[in-house]
């Protein structure tokens, strides 16, 4: 943290994108994390895809639980809507706000605890449930909050900054994404922004639910030499298995990339996943496939990123319970509450 | 990502030497266009710690008036100054420049002494200015005897004969004159040089020629000779104001000229008796070549300017002048952007009872015998190494308006520092290139997590006008000083706006993990991670392209990942937030302090107390 106000003055060269918006216009206060923390760069990420994505951060709600990570939204886009439940329920509060409107973005924003141990089982039933999101998981393999404890994500053979041994296996939360039937799951590193940002800009496009496990050292409790969730152990031990290209609506392709090689994925509002392969054996398309390569380059030490599974068919919670179409707040009150007779109607059902 | 190939990593702007003091200097937007180098932020942080006497004792050591010059200077520093590239004004560095002045305390125990026993060499000062006055405060602490011979009555040159009281009050430039007359010049005033030879004649050991540019320029057009009498040139009017040789003007006045001399002329006549006083210019307004604040004054004083106006001839009646015939001009631009000014056909005719040309001076070395071994060029300037101030005749040094025309009184003062080293070296019979390097020394100000010994917030403020004296009160008196100053509370608003560009942020490339939190912090957009270019390429491909070019980019060798760090310097507000969002200290706020040398060692002595 610091003791300054970020200064307001701004670049006078800043560029400016179709909503007339620099991004500091998306920003929020100024961070309270500790220097270097991984969770500050991913704030930053989400910064730039909002402002590239022409987002008007109205149309944003962001939802976190408790932690480090879970404070970050106070840090980003300080005109969207915000919600910071209790630890480990933003996926209970994400689904409630969804249902209710529909029309907004929902952006989560969690931590490994508050995700892979509290929340574990809200996390799995709004998955289950395709709550229509953008679920970031801000993995750093420790509560940070507290004072660095050993979290469900942290790997077996890493060590506390202390030197204690990790009994436990640890949670993919990719996999067990791909598992529940999240139709979008991205894996990347906060300290990779030219991975993250395109991933990022895709998993806002994507019309359900959308995870993003995001690698992010915590510089004080997490980032020794002993730690798997480093920056330089992801530095040394990350292997991408595509590279995506986002290209928004009206905007040519340009990438040029072999043939065979190339996956390309419309979003459901016209813009364009240009995915590259550059692993031969890895499809995303396929989750079974998907899920086997994970656990095989898990076993050998590496950490798989980019885009590991999509799946563009997938109905979202709305579309299974076939709601309203419109955002509830926007329903005339005769429809919300089309009074006793109806009622009886319905009641005489049951009868 | 992998690390790359740091080879080719390595292609592309190689890593900034900052071990070379330059680098930094000229991000001290200020320092590095003053001519003196004067530590402006460092001055104005004294300021704001309202420690105006050490304020002061760095403006003196650096450029010897600052009472003189926190009013008049011709300020190179403001344009310079990073804050005006942020969408407004630069600092009012000038101004506060003149706080430490009005303010400070005693200095008299600061200054250098001056030794009884003297080194046996002398030398002539030719013209009291300020070039001649440099040269003896810098040579005096050494023990050189030195002779100022000036024909006006007192010394001060210019800053006496031409700059209106009202700009700069009689006592102001008496104390900083006299300060120097005070180490014991010897001073023969009255006495007009007729000729250079007799001088030399007088086995001076070396011989300053600081007389200036005192010939005003002349307009020959119809009218010129006939109207004589009520047609005068500025310079030499302003001149015999400033001694009581006139003391009025007629009511209406007709100034010709468009620099900061024809600002001085209208506003002296609007105090002597000119009631209709207007001044006329050439070019079109926007290429006036009077500074945008004299002519600001002299318009809130009530006087016009007819821009485009081109004087055709003096409208002589029975004898006596009566008005000026001006053309009416447009001015024409080729594709180049070359400017003609061409006639539109009208002409007017403003009528008046007389007229202060101000269009100019020249230098007037007629006493200069061209047989004594210096040279003059083919304008009949003497031929002076741009260096060293020495003229072809090796005793012989010039400096000032004297050298190669009229300048400003900062300028003088820095040929006279460099004149000054050359005598010195000279006498010591070493070669003139012998001169010593500057000094530089780069501190941390880091005292805590997030603390600073700097006030590394950044002010938002606007600049702060000088408050000044009623305008009714003002015009009465030529003696009334028109700007008051800034009182204590002011000046510390004004000093806060000041960046700190002398806090430099230096990168640590080996301690850098790519965390990116001071690229994500940095307010301005500075910083970037990246792959490095040749520099054209790098500085398109910047966050926010690098398009100033005369601002340098600051490139690390390569990091881990094969990026390097390139951090674009042009509008950096030193806030320090990269340094303290750096998790590993790879960022730090270091003050750079920045001393050019002087001959005497005794004359930058607090400025070289801040060398570490
Ligand atoms: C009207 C006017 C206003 C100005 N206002 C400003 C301003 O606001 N700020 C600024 O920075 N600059 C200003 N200037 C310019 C500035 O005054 C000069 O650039 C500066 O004074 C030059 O200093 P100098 O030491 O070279 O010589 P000068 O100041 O010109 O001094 C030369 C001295 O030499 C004497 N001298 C000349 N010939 C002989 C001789 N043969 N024998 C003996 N003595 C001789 C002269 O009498 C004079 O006193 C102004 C100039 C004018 C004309
Ligand atoms: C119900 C409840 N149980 C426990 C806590 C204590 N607590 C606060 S944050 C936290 C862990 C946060 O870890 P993570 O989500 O990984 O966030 P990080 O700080 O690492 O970003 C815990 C256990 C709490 N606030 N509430
Ligand atoms: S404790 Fe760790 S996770 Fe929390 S702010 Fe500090 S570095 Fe980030
Ligand atoms: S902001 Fe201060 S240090 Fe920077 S150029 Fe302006 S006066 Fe000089
Ligand atoms: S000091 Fe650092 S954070 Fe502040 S403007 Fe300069 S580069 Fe940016
Ligand atoms: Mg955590």
């Amino acid at each position: 943290m610091t003791y300054i106000k970020k200064p307001a003055i701004r670049h006078p060269g800043l560029r400016q994108n179709n909503l007339g918006l620099t991004r500091r216009d998306y920003e929020g206060v100024l961070s309270t994390l500790c220097a270097g923390c991984g969770h500050d760069s991913i704030s930053a990420a989400i910064i730039e895809t909002c402002f590239e994505l022409d987002l008007p951060a109205n149309r944003i709600a962001k939802l976190s639980g408790i932690g480090c990570s879970s404070k970050t939204p106070n840090y980003f886009l300080d005109r969207a809507h915000g919600f910071n439940g209790v630890h480990g329920r933003m996926p209970s509060v994400a689904t409630g706000a969804n249902i209710a409107n529909r029309d907004l973005i929902y952006l989560g924003i969690s931590g490994d605890g508050d995700t892979a141990s509290i929340g574990l089982g809200q996390f799995s039933h709004a998955i289950r449930r395709r709550v229509n999101m953008i679920y970031i998981v801000e993995n750093n393999g420790t509560y940070g909050l507290t004072k660095g404890q050993f979290s469900a994500t942290n790997d077996r053979d890493s060590k506390s900054k202390k030197g204690e041994d990790n009994l436990f296996d640890s949670i993919d939360l990719a996999m067990l994404g791909i598992q529940l039937g999240a139709g979008f799951v991205g894996r990347s590193f906060s300290g990779d922004k030219d991975q993250l940002v395109p991933l990022m800009k895709a998993a806002m496009r994507y019309n359900g639910f959308a995870l993003l496990d995001i690698i992010s050292p915590c510089v004080t409790f997490n980032n020794h030499a002993a730690s798997t969730k480093s920056y330089d152990y992801i530095r040394d031990h990350s292997e991408a298995v595509d590279k995506l290209d986002f290209v928004p609506e009206r905007e040519e392709i340009t990438a040029d990339y072999e043939e065979g090689q190339t996956i390309y994925v419309k979003m459901h509002d016209g813009s364009m996943m240009q995915l590259h392969k550059l692993s031969q054996d890895y499809d995303p398309r396929d989750a079974d496939a998907a899920l086997a390569t994970l656990r095989k380059r898990f076993t050998s030490g590496q950490v798989v990123t980019g885009l590991l599974y999509i799946d563009d068919r997938k109905q979202d919670l709305h579309e299974l319970m076939k709601t309203t179409k419109t955002p509830l707040n926007a329903l005339h009150m005769d429809e919300l509450c089309p009074g006793r007779a109806k009622l009886d109607e319905i009641n005489k059902e049951f009868a | 990502m992998k690390p790359k190939d740091a080879t080719a990593a390595r292609r592309g702007v190689p890593p900034t030497d900052i071990s070379n003091p330059n680098y930094f200097h000229k991000i001290v937007d200020c320092q590095w266009a003053c001519p003196t180098h004067t530590p402006v932020p460092e001055y104005i942080r004294l300021i704001a710690q309202a420690r105006y006497t050490d304020a002061f004792m760095l403006n003196w050591e650096s450029n010897v008036f600052p009472g003189i010059l926190g009013r008049t200077c011709d300020r190179p520093c403001e344009p310079a100054c990073r804050r005006g590239r942020l969408d407004e004004k630069p600092v009012a560095i000038c101004r506060l420049k003149r706080v430490a002045a009005d303010y400070k305390g005693d200095i008299e125990h600061r200054l250098p002494k001056v030794p009884k026993r003297k080194n046996g060499k002398r030398i002539a000062l030719i013209g009291a200015g300020p070039a001649s006055l440099t040269v003896a405060r810098d040579l005096m602490p050494l023990g050189y005897r030195c002779v100022l011979i000036e024909k006006d009555p007192q010394g001060g040159g210019l800053m006496r004969s031409n700059i209106p009281r009202f700009r700069l009050p009689e006592s102001v430039l008496d104390e900083e004159v006299d300060r120097i007359v005070d180490m014991g010049l010897e001073t023969r005033y009255g006495q007009e040089v007729a000729s250079l030879k007799s001088v030399l004649d007088e086995d001076f050991d070396a011989v300053f020629v600081g007389t200036g540019a005192p010939r005003g320029k002349d307009l020959q057009i119809t009218g010129r000779e006939a109207g004589a009498a009520n047609i005068h040139i500025g310079i030499d009017w302003l001149s015999s104001i400033a001694f009581g040789h006139a003391d009025s003007i007629g009511k209406r006045v007709v100034v010709i000229g468009g620099g900061n001399t024809a600002m001085d002329c209208c506003r002296t006549a609007l105090r002597v008796g000119g009631k209709d006083v207007r001044v006329t210019v050439r070019s079109p307004r926007k290429d006036m070549k009077a500074s945008e604040w004299e002519i600001e004054d002299a318009e809130k004083e009530g006087v016009p300017i007819f821009d485009n106006h081109a004087p055709q001839e003096f409208i002589v009646e029975n004898g006596k002048l009566t008005g000026v015939r001006f053309a009416k001009m447009k001015a024409e631009y080729d594709e180049a952007g070359k400017r003609t000014l061409v006639p539109t056909g009208e002409e007017v005719v403003f009528e008046c009872d007389d007229v202060l040309m101000a269009i100019g001076q020249d230098n007037a070395l007629p006493w200069i015998e061209r047989d004594i071994g210096i040279s003059f060029n083919e304008w009949d300037m003497p031929v002076v190494d741009g260096t060293t101030m020495q003229s072809t005749r090796p005793n012989v040094f010039f400096g000032g308006d004297a050298a190669w025309g009229p300048e400003n009184i900062i300028w003088a003062v820095a040929h006279g520092h460099q004149a000054a080293i050359s005598i010195d070296l000279f006498c010591k019979g070493q070669s003139l290139s012998n001169r010593l390097a500057p000094g530089a020394s780069l501190v941390s100000q880091k005292m805590g997590i997030h603390e600073w010994s700097y006030d590394n917030d950044f002010s938002g403020d606007r600049r702060v006008p000088v408050p000044h004296a009623d305008n009714q009160k003002a015009l009465k008196d030529l003696d009334v000083e028109v700007e008051l100053g800034y009182d204590d509370r002011l000046a510390f608003q004004e000093a806060e706006r000041c960046l700190n560009c002398d806090v430099q942020t230096v990168f640590e490339r080996d301690l850098c993990i790519e965390c990116d939190a001071c690229m994500d912090v940095c307010p301005v957009d500075c910083i970037n991670f990246t792959f490095n270019a040749d520099e054209a390429n790098l500085r398109e491909r910047l966050r926010v392209p690098a398009a100033n070019e005369e601002q340098d980019l600051y490139v690390s060798d390569a990091l881990k990942t094969g990026r390097v760090m390139a951090k674009d310097e042009d509008l950096c507000l030193h806030c320090g937030l990269c340094a303290e969002r750096c998790p590993t200290g790879a960022w730090d706020m270091q003050k750079f302090t920045y001393v050019e040398a002087q001959a005497s060692p005794s004359c930058a002595a607090y400025s070289t107390s801040y060398l570490r």
